[in-house]
C-alpha cells in the first residue's frame, strides 16, 4: 500500500474497494496506514521469558515479555499441557501486580511505641535483624525438659509463609530455621 | 489421602478430568477458584461426562454442572456416607478391585468397637488423656504401627512410641463375609446413613440425592471411571480429614484410583502450597513427609529410625532419606559415628502448629516472628486475636509487596479506630522487607497436581526488594558470623556445621536457585555428581539429598522442572513438560489401572501393563511401582522394606501395599468417617449422641469464645465463607490492583430472599453481622443462589461471606475472618472456617466492636460446652501449648 502522505486519488476508497473485489468495504480496503503499522507490543520485546502464575495452585504457564530490563507484559503460555496459554482474571492481572505503583521498595521500620514508618538501609535492616534473632535465641534457648529428655530448641522464635514463595525458598527457611533451633515454621497450608 | 493411599497429593492432574465420565466436585467452587482448570470439566462435560456439584451456595460451577446439590455447611460425611451406604446396600461396588486392592478383606481386632457401638464414640477412648488409644483398631494379630498415614501433616500433639512391625494383616477374608473383616464393618458403621438420613442431616432431598449415588454408580466399574474434586471446602473442618476419607472410602469401593478419569484432585490455593509441604514451611515435618523428632520418643538416631521405618513397604527405605538429608544439612560433620548430627535437630513436645503459635504469642512465649508473604490479620482467623498476639511480640518481620495490614497492625485496625488501643502503647518493634516478585527471581513452584515448574527471573528487583531466598541467604552469614566466637557451646554447632556455601550471581550477589534445587536433587558426596532419582540414595553418608521425594528433578545436571516441550508435540499426560514428583509420576497409583495380572481393566481405561516380552511395566505414565517387578512377584516371608510389595499391591508407600479404606492407624480421630457437628451448629448431630469430633481442637480461651454447641439463640444462622475470582485469599495480591478491584469493590453477603424478608434485609443495603468474637458489616446480596434448606421440618438459612477485604488496598471492607474462632482438626490443625453460626440485622450497626478489646457485647447464656461431648469424652485434658485455658496466662484473666 502505498504510503504517500498527500492527497491521492488512487487512494480514493471506492477504487480502492473496486480493485480488491471488496464490495462492501469491510475488508483490507478499509485498513489505515495507521492501523497497518500498528503491532502487539509483545512483539518489540528483546526477550521472552518462562513463567508460571503466582497465585492459585493451578500453576498456568506465563511468558514474560521484557524490553530495556523493564517488563512490557505478561501473557499465559499457549505450550503448556496445563493451561494451554489461558489465564483467568488474576493470571491476567499479574502485569500489574508485578509493575504496579503499589509496590513498596524500601526497607521500613517501626521502632516500640512509634507511630510512623522509618525508611533505613537494607544492609542495617538484616543486621538488625539477625541480631535479634541471636539475641532471642540466646535468651529463650531450652536445652531439655525436666525429664532430661532433649529440646534442642526455642519456642521464642517463629516464623509463618511459605506457600507463596519458591520450593528452594522454603528449602532454605526449613534449613537455617530447623539449624537455629526453631521449630515454630508455619504456612498456608493449614489456612 | 496419605492415610488412605499413602501419600499426601492430589492422586491426577486436572488435565485428566476429561478422562472422566462423572466428576463430583464438592468442598470446591472449581470454576470461579480455579477457572483455569476447569476447562478440563468442561471439556469432560462436552464428551458426556456427568458433572456433579454439591454446594451450600449456586455458583458459576452450578450453572455448567448437570446436577447441583445444594448442602447444609458441615454435612458433608454424612451426605458422603450415605454415597457408601448406596454403592454396598445395592452391591454396586467394583468387587474384583476391591477384594485385591484394598484392605476390605483384613480382619480387625475383636476389641475393636464401633461408634454405632458406642453412640459416636470409637472404642480406646482414655478419659484421662482426652484421646484415643487406637491399640483397638487394629488389623487382628497385629501390634500396632503406624504407617505412611503417620507422616502426612499430623498434628503431631500426640507422637506415640510404637515400634513398628510389618503390618500385612494377619488374617483376612476375601469372600468379605467374616463379621470382623472391614468391609462388613463397613457396612455396619454406614447402616444408618440412609437417603432419609441424608435428607434430615444435609437437607438435601431424597430424590436428588439417589440422582448423585446413581450417576457415580454407573459411571464406575472396568469400563467407566469418576473423580472426585476438592478444596478447601473440605479440609477447614474440625473434622476436615474425615471429609476427604469419605471420598477414599468411595473411590476405592468404585475401583477409581490409579486410573485414567479417576483419583482425587485436590485443588490447592496457592502457587505452591503443595511444595511448601512437599518442602515443609511446616513444624512437624523435615523435607519429603520425614517426621520432625518428637522429644518424648526420639531421644537418639538409633530410636528416631526404629520407631519410623517400618519393615515394611516402601518407606522401608527411611534411613537412605534421613541419612541424605542430614548430610544436604550439616555436610562432613554428619557422620555415623554421631547419628549424623541426629542431635542438632529441635524437637517437638506437643502441637506447635499456627494456631497455637498465636495463642503463645499472646501469652508473651514467642518474643519474635518472621511473616513471608502471608497476611494472617486478615486470612487467619480470630483477627482480633491475631493482633492480640501481634501486639505482645518484642519484634517483628514482615516480607511483602506492600504493607498489608498484618504489617501495620500497630497504627490500622478496629480496636485502634475504636481507641481501645493506642500505637504508643505497643511496643513490638516492626521490620517490614519489600519482597521479590516471580519475576524478580529464578525458582519452581509446585503445582496443585505435584509439578515442579521453573519460573525464570526476566528483570533484577527494584530497590530493596529481595527475594526470600536472598534474604535468608544473608540472614544465615550473618548468623554465622555473629557465633563465630561461640562455636565452644554445643547448641551452636548446627550454626556452625550448617553448610551455607551457595554460589552467588548477578548484580545483586543473589544465591544460585538452580545451585539450592541442585541440593534438593541430592548429589554424591565423593564426587558431587547429581543423582538421578531417590533409589540412588544410600545410608552410609555417600549421598546428600534435601528432599528424597523431589530427587530426580535436576537428572543429568538438567534442571528437569524447566523443561517446556509444547503439549501438543507429546502424549496427553505431557511428561516432558516439568517435572512431577515422585519420579515424574503423573497419576499415583497407577498400577491399579491394570488387574491383579497386569492387564489393563478395560482397554477404554487403559494407562500401564506388564509387558511379559520385555519384562516390565510399560503404558503412558512412568509407572508407580518397581518397574521390573511382575505380576507374578509374592515376597517371601523374610522380605523386608520394599521386597514386601507383591506384584499385584499397587499402593507401594502403604505398609501392607493396600488402598485403606479402614484406617487402622495413622489418624487421631478415627479408622472410619462419622459425622460430627461442627463446633458451632444449628442443630443437635442427629446420628449419634456424640455432637462434635471428640479430639477436635479446641481453644478454651477468654479471648477466643464459642457460642453454644446447637440452637443458640443469639446466633440462628449458619454462616460459611468463601473466595471470589477477581480476588486472592486475604488479598495481599489483589486488593491493592486496580484492575481486580474495580471488578470486585466491595464486601458483601450472600442471603436469601426468605431470609432477607425475615431480618428486613434490602439487596443493596446494608448489613452487620456478629458472632461473639466480632461484628463486621457487608453490603447485601440477596440472591436465589442462597437456598434455604429444611432440616427435620424446620428451615435452616445459611449466609456466604467472601473472605478477602480488610482495611487497606483500593478497595477496603470488614474482614470475615475477624468472626472466626479457633477451632481445628486433630490430625492437621486446619482450621475451621468453613461452618460457624451467627447473627444477621439489618443496617450499619456495626461499631466495630471486638471481644478481645471491646469486652462482651452479648448477653452470656449458661455454659452448654459439655454437650458437645458424651459425658465419657467430656472434661478433656490439655494436651499441648496453648490448648486451654489452664495452660495460658492472658486468655484466663
Amino acid at each position: 500500500m502505498s504510503q504517500s502522505n498527500g492527497f491521492s486519488p488512487l487512494r480514493w476508497p471506492v477504487l480502492r474497494q473496486l480493485q480488491r473485489g471488496d464490495a462492501k468495504g469491510l475488508d483490507k480496503s478499509a485498513v489505515s496506514p495507521q492501523t497497518e503499522s500498528l503491532a502487539a507490543r509483545t512483539k518489540s520485546a528483546d526477550k521472552v521469558v518462562d513463567s508460571v502464575c503466582p497465585y492459585c495452585g493451578v500453576g498456568c504457564a506465563q511468558l514474560v515479555y521484557v524490553k530495556n530490563d523493564k517488563i512490557i507484559d505478561i501473557e499465559g503460555d499457549p505450550a503448556s499441557p496445563v493451561s494451554n496459554g489461558c489465564l483467568c482474571p488474576k493470571g491476567a492481572a499479574t502485569f500489574q501486580l508485578v509493575t504496579g505503583a503499589h509496590r513498596v521498595s524500601d526497607v521500613l521500620y517501626r521502632r516500640p511505641h512509634g507511630t510512623k514508618w522509618e525508611k533505613i538501609p537494607l544492609a542495617k535492616a538484616m543486621d538488625m535483624v539477625a541480631a535479634r534473632v541471636k539475641k532471642t535465641r540466646d535468651e529463650h534457648w531450652e536445652e531439655a525438659d525436666e525429664k532430661g529428655n532433649p529440646l534442642h530448641r526455642t519456642l521464642a522464635i517463629a516464623h509463618l509463609g511459605g506457600a507463596t514463595l519458591d520450593n528452594e525458598e522454603n528449602y532454605l527457611i526449613k534449613k537455617l530455621f530447623t539449624g537455629l533451633g526453631i521449630v515454630q515454621v508455619e504456612n498456608q497450608a493449614r489456612i | 489421602m496419605g492415610t488412605s493411599f499413602g501419600r499426601g497429593g492430589a492422586t491426577t492432574f486436572p488435565g485428566d478430568l476429561v478422562n472422566s465420565d462423572v466428576i463430583i466436585i464438592q468442598g470446591s467452587n472449581m470454576a470461579e477458584c480455579h477457572p483455569v482448570a476447569f476447562r478440563w470439566v468442561m471439556q469432560a462435560r462436552e464428551r458426556g461426562a456427568t458433572i456433579i456439584y454439591v454446594d451450600p451456595r449456586f455458583t458459576r460451577t452450578s450453572a455448567v454442572a448437570n446436577i447441583h446439590v445444594p448442602i447444609r455447611a458441615g454435612s458433608d460425611v454424612a451426605f458422603l456416607g450415605g454415597v457408601i451406604h448406596y454403592i454396598l446396600e445395592n452391591e454396586r461396588y467394583f468387587r474384583d478391585y476391591v477384594v485385591q486392592y484394598t484392605n476390605a478383606p483384613a480382619i480387625i481386632t475383636s476389641e475393636f468397637k464401633d461408634t454405632e457401638d458406642l453412640e459416636g464414640l470409637f472404642s480406646g477412648w482414655e478419659k484421662k488423656k482426652g484421646e484415643y488409644h487406637k491399640r483397638t483398631w487394629m488389623y487382628e494379630g497385629v501390634d500396632p504401627e503406624a504407617a505412611a498415614g503417620a507422616r502426612e501433616s499430623k498434628a503431631g500433639k500426640k507422637g506415640e512410641a510404637i515400634q513398628r512391625k510389618p503390618i500385612q494383616a494377619e488374617r483376612i477374608d476375601p469372600t468379605l463375609q467374616h463379621p470382623r473383616c472391614v468391609f462388613q464393618i463397613l457396612k455396619r458403621h454406614y447402616a444408618r446413613y440412609t437417603p432419609e438420613m441424608v435428607e434430615e442431616t444435609c437437607g438435601v432431598p431424597k430424590h436428588l440425592f439417589l440422582k448423585v449415588a446413581e450417576a457415580l454408580c454407573r459411571n464406575s466399574g472396568r469400563e467407566r471411571t469418576g473423580a472426585f474434586v476438592y478444596a478447601v471446602g473440605w479440609t477447614q473442618h474440625s473434622n476436615g480429614v474425615q471429609y476427604i476419607r469419605s471420598a477414599a472410602i468411595i473411590q476405592l469401593l468404585l475401583g477409581n484410583m490409579g486410573r485414567p478419569g479417576g483419583g482425587i484432585m485436590a485443588l490447592r490455593g496457592h502457587a505452591s502450597i503443595q511444595g511448601s509441604t512437599d518442602i515443609p514451611t511446616l513444624y512437624n515435618l523435615l523435607p519429603g513427609y520425614l517426621p520432625m523428632p518428637h522429644s518424648k520418643h526420639d531421644k537418639d538416631y538409633q530410636t528416631y529410625i526404629k520407631l519410623n521405618q517400618p519393615p515394611s513397604g516402601w518407606w522401608g527405605e527411611f534411613n537412605k532419606y534421613f541419612v541424605s538429608l542430614m548430610k544436604a544439612y550439616f555436610g562432613q560433620a554428619a557422620t555415623k559415628a554421631n547419628g549424623w548430627c541426629f542431635d542438632y535437630l529441635p524437637t517437638l513436645t506437643g502441637d506447635h502448629s499456627h494456631m497455637n503459635t498465636v495463642t503463645e504469642m499472646a501469652d508473651g512465649v514467642v518474643k519474635g516472628y518472621f511473616i513471608m508473604g502471608e497476611n494472617p490479620v486478615v486470612g487467619s482467623m480470630n483477627g482480633p486475636l491475631q493482633r492480640k498476639g501481634l501486639r505482645q511480640l518484642e519484634w517483628l518481620v514482615v516480607r511483602d509487596f506492600q504493607l498489608t495490614e498484618t504489617a501495620d497492625f500497630w497504627r490500622e485496625a478496629p480496636e485502634i479506630s475504636r481507641g481501645e488501643v493506642k500505637p504508643q502503647d505497643i511496643a513490638t518493634e516492626v521490620f517490614f522487607f519489600p519482597a521479590a516478585s516471580h519475576t524478580e527471581k529464578n525458582g519452581s513452584f509446585t503445582n496443585t497436581q505435584r509439578l515442579l515448574q521453573w519460573h525464570h527471573k526476566a528483570v533484577e528487583p527494584r530497590g530493596d526488594a529481595r527475594s526470600e531466598l536472598d534474604f535468608m541467604f544473608k540472614l544465615g552469614q550473618r548468623l554465622k558470623l555473629l557465633y563465630r566466637n561461640e562455636y565452644n557451646r554445643k547448641r551452636n554447632w548446627p550454626i556452625r556445621d550448617l553448610t551455607w556455601d551457595y554460589p552467588v550471581e548477578g548484580p545483586l550477589s543473589e544465591p544460585s536457585a538452580e545451585a539450592v534445587l541442585r541440593e534438593i536433587n541430592g548429589f554424591t558426596i565423593r564426587d558431587g555428581k547429581t543423582l538421578g532419582g531417590y533409589t540412588e540414595l544410600e545410608d552410609d553418608g555417600s549421598t546428600a539429598c534435601g528432599c528424597w521425594i523431589y530427587s530426580g528433578c535436576y537428572r543429568g545436571g538438567i534442571n528437569q522442572t524447566a523443561r517446556r516441550k509444547p503439549y501438543w508435540e507429546q502424549n496427553h499426560i505431557a511428561p516432558e513438560w516439568a517435572w512431577a514428583w515422585p519420579d515424574n509420576r503423573r497419576i499415583l497409583y497407577n498400577r491399579a489401572s491394570a488387574d491383579p495380572q497386569g492387564k489393563p481393566w478395560s482397554e477404554r481405561k487403559r494407562l500401564i501393563w506388564w509387558d511379559e516380552a520385555q519384562s516390565k511395566w510399560v503404558g503412558g505414565d512412568t509407572p508407580d511401582f518397581i518397574a521390573t517387578r511382575p505380576p507374578s512377584y509374592r515376597p517371601s516371608r523374610e522380605a523386608r522394606g520394599k521386597e514386601t510389595i507383591s506384584g499385584d499391591d499397587p499402593f507401594i508407600m502403604q505398609a501392607d501395599g493396600k488402598g485403606w479404606i479402614y484406617v487402622p492407624t495413622g489418624l487421631q480421630d478415627g479408622p472410619l468417617p462419622t459425622h460430627y457437628e461442627a463446633q458451632e451448629s444449628v442443630v443437635k448431630n442427629p446420628l449419634y449422641g456424640q455432637q462434635c469430633n471428640p479430639e477436635r481442637m479446641e481453644w478454651m480461651r477468654k479471648d477466643n469464645p464459642y457460642h453454644q454447641p446447637y440452637n443458640d439463640p443469639r446466633f440462628p444462622y449458619v454462616i460459611t465463607t468463601y473466595r471470589l475470582t477477581e480476588h486472592h485469599t486475604a488479598g495481599g495480591m489483589s486488593r491493592w490492583l486496580s484492575w481486580l478491584s474495580e471488578l470486585q469493590p466491595e464486601m458483601f453477603c450472600e442471603v436469601s430472599p426468605e431470609l432477607a424478608s425475615e431480618v428486613g434485609l434490602k439487596n443493596g443495603g446494608w448489613a452487620t453481622i456478629r458472632t461473639m468474637r466480632a461484628e463486621i458489616e457487608a453490603r447485601v446480596l440477596v440472591t436465589r443462589r442462597m437456598k434455604p434448606l429444611k432440616i427435620k421440618g424446620r428451615t435452616v438459612h445459611q449466609i456466604g461471606l467472601p473472605y478477602h477485604w480488610a482495611s487497606k488496598g483500593l478497595v477496603r471492607g470488614d474482614a470475615a475472618n475477624e468472626l472466626i474462632g479457633f477451632v481445628g482438626d486433630p490430625n492437621v490443625a486446619i482450621q475451621e472456617s468453613k461452618v460457624l453460626t451467627g447473627m444477621i440485622v439489618a443496617g450499619r450497626k456495626s461499631k466495630e466492636r471486638r471481644f478481645i478489646t471491646s469486652g462482651p457485647f452479648y448477653k452470656s447464656l449458661p455454659g452448654r460446652e459439655k454437650d458437645r461431648d458424651l459425658p465419657a469424652a467430656r472434661r478433656k485434658p490439655t494436651t499441648g501449648h496453648g490448648h486451654k485455658a489452664e495452660q495460658t496466662k492472658e486468655g484466663n484473666v
